[in-house]
């Protein structure tokens, strides 16, 4: 169980975020919104990387497979939302469940370049079968259901949704599960040797880290009322992995974290220079220099805290 | 009587290097069995084999009656089996508390509760085992930064936590001060003792096995040279001449 300060801090930070339609513009809600639906899908990747120690480079697969799902069953087919959101998330989690069977089998760089390898393949369909998915010039105009068709409507929406998501992740990462997916990060071989079936587990959390991705990526689709090929590419799998380490892998909340700090910069960088891309180097470069375990890592330091999950 | 555990005919080649030669092993129930052996005797290897973590050439491993050949690791620790190993092996970055509390959670096999708080669990039985092994006040430090001879400790109640009936324990006293290594065996003969568990450790140190086993198997380049108790064994012309005489002159 959380504990109690963990509990109202938590509360806290939602109610703060219920009231800023009261007082913010619209710009600020607009990027409130794309921050908490960056932060899930950081978070997602996270089970994967800080909690198993397995990291994957093709993370935006299933976020764009979320996406695009949750679009065209809205679309295309006009199903409610009420069935096609939880359909794309089943979706995407189904195929990290196919994809991970295989990648599980690997570890380390090979894991990771089949994780990567596989994102290229959802990439590819999605840039070929042009007829579903819109290919290069994307799926857009997504009917959006009228309750959640303002912005103020999808930015509730949206942070009931990742709450939701986020107190998910929260026990299940927290659980006997998490715990053990912990020791095989820590030690694998040891793990075996208590009796764990860690492929068996390594698959499990691959498979919860996708179905999260997509829940993230549904969202996405929705807030920009269209999905992109760019959504699928490696590019997005490299965004969020920044997102994670800048956050810190071996704290619960660090994704979330990075996933503001990053989004953010990246926005009011986009006002000054066109020179992102160079931004994101040196801010990459200074993660793996100085900061190995993050930003909460640094505050934990900064504590007199030891870095420890 | 049938034995515990029964080797027969084990073979294991590394790129042409024989680690493990023809080796046939049988034991007891209740017993406390030492192999030894200089290092690179192939000790290790043969523990690799018994606990599934290598598949041997040729040759069979069964347990109470069980093939163990094929199966992997976290199989054969469910049947009984559980090992420490010679290099350190723990969880560095969790509390010395988790360490124990996560073998506890895979021997119930809890480790699919995606709900229930993991470091809910097992408190107590935790507690103990920590008790047992003398690492109570050190339960929520970081078990990286404990002393070689903590996390050698930690080691064992990782192993104890279980359940085995046969405990195999690579090198307990690898790298400790003689006073650690009495306390460590001291504590290991014990435990045995307590839990009516039958042992099988490895040794490079021969001072450390006559105090604590019953019988001695000696490893020499992969094969069993000698087996017996402690005296036959220590009397036998062919170990001294490959064991006892290179440590005299070492």
């Amino acid at each position: 169980m959380p504990s109690y300060r963990q509990l109202i801090a938590s509360a806290i930070v939602v109610l703060l975020l219920a009231l800023l339609p009261l007082a913010g513009s619209r710009y600020a809600i607009d990027l409130t919104t794309e921050v908490l639906i960056y932060a899930l899908f950081a978070l997602s990747l996270n089970v994967l990387i800080g909690f198993t120690g397995n990291i994957s480079f093709g993370h935006a697969a299933y976020f764009a497979i979320g996406g695009y799902a949750c679009a065209i069953l809205l679309t295309t087919y006009g199903w409610p939302l009420a069935l096609a959101l939880p359909a794309a998330v089943v979706l995407a989690g189904l195929v990290a469940a196919v994809v991970g069977y295989f990648c599980v089998r690997l570890t380390q760089i090979y894991f990771a370049m089949l994780t990567l390898a596989f994102a290229m393949l959802v990439w590819g369909v999605a840039f070929k079968w042009k007829e579903v998915t819109g290919g290069d010039d994307g799926f857009t105009g997504i009917k959006m259901p009228a309750m959640i068709s303002h912005h103020i409507g999808y930015f509730y929406f949206t942070l009931i949704t990742v709450a939701a998501g986020i107190a998910a992740l929260w026990v299940i990462c927290h659980s006997a599960f998490g715990l053990t997916l912990v020791a095989i990060r820590e030690n694998s071989v040891r793990a075996g040797f208590i009796g764990v079936d860690t492929r068996h587990m390594r698959w499990a959390a691959f498979t919860v880290a996708g179905t999260f991705g997509g829940l993230a990526g549904a969202l996405f689709g929705m807030y920009h009322r269209g999905m992109y090929i760019e959504n699928a590419f490696w590019t997005e799998s490299a965004n969020v992995l920044i997102m994670v380490l800048l956050g810190g892998i071996y704290s619960f909340i660090g994704p979330i974290i990075g996933a503001a700090v990053l989004h953010l910069l990246q926005t009011f960088t986009n006002q000054y220079t066109p020179y992102w891309p160079t931004v994101l180097g040196l801010i990459l470069l200074v993660i793996v220099m100085v900061l190995p375990d993050g930003l909460i890592g640094l505050a934990r330091r900064v504590r007199g805290r030891g870095g420890r999950p | 009587m049938t034995a515990m555990l029964h080797i027969d005919g084990l073979w294991k080649t590394f790129a042409g290097f024989v680690a493990t030669r023809d080796v046939s092993f049988d034991l007891m129930a209740g017993e406390t069995h030492a192999i030894i052996g200089p290092n690179g005797a192939g000790k290790t290897t043969f523990f690799n084999l018994i606990t599934g973590h290598l598949r041997p050439d040729k040759g069979s491993v069964s347990f109470e009656g069980r093939d163990l050949v094929d199966l992997p690791p976290q199989k054969i620790v469910r049947l009984g089996i559980a090992r420490s190993f010679q290099r350190i092996n723990i969880y560095p970055r969790l509390t010395v508390f988790e360490n124990v509390q996560v073998a506890l959670i895979a021997h119930e096999g809890q480790q699919w509760n995606l709900f229930r708080p993991g470091r809910s669990l097992h408190r107590q039985g935790t507690q103990e085992l920590l008790e047992l092994v003398g690492l109570a006040p050190e339960a929520l430090e970081t078990a990286g930064e404990l002393s070689y001879g903590k996390q050698k400790q930690l080691e064992l109640a990782i192993a104890l936590a279980s359940q085995p009936r046969l405990l195999l324990l690579d090198e307990p006293t690898a790298g400790m001060s003689p006073q650690e290594t009495g306390e460590t065996i001291a504590s290991v003969r014990d435990i045995v003792k307590a839990r009516g568990l039958t042992l099988l450790f490895t040794e490079h140190d021969m001072s450390v096995v006559f105090g604590i086993a019953e019988r001695i198997s000696v490893l020499h380049h992969g094969e069993i040279i000698a087996s017996g108790a402690p005296d036959a064994v220590r009397n036998d012309p062919e170990v001294k001449r490959v064991y006892l005489g290179e440590h005299a002159h070492g």
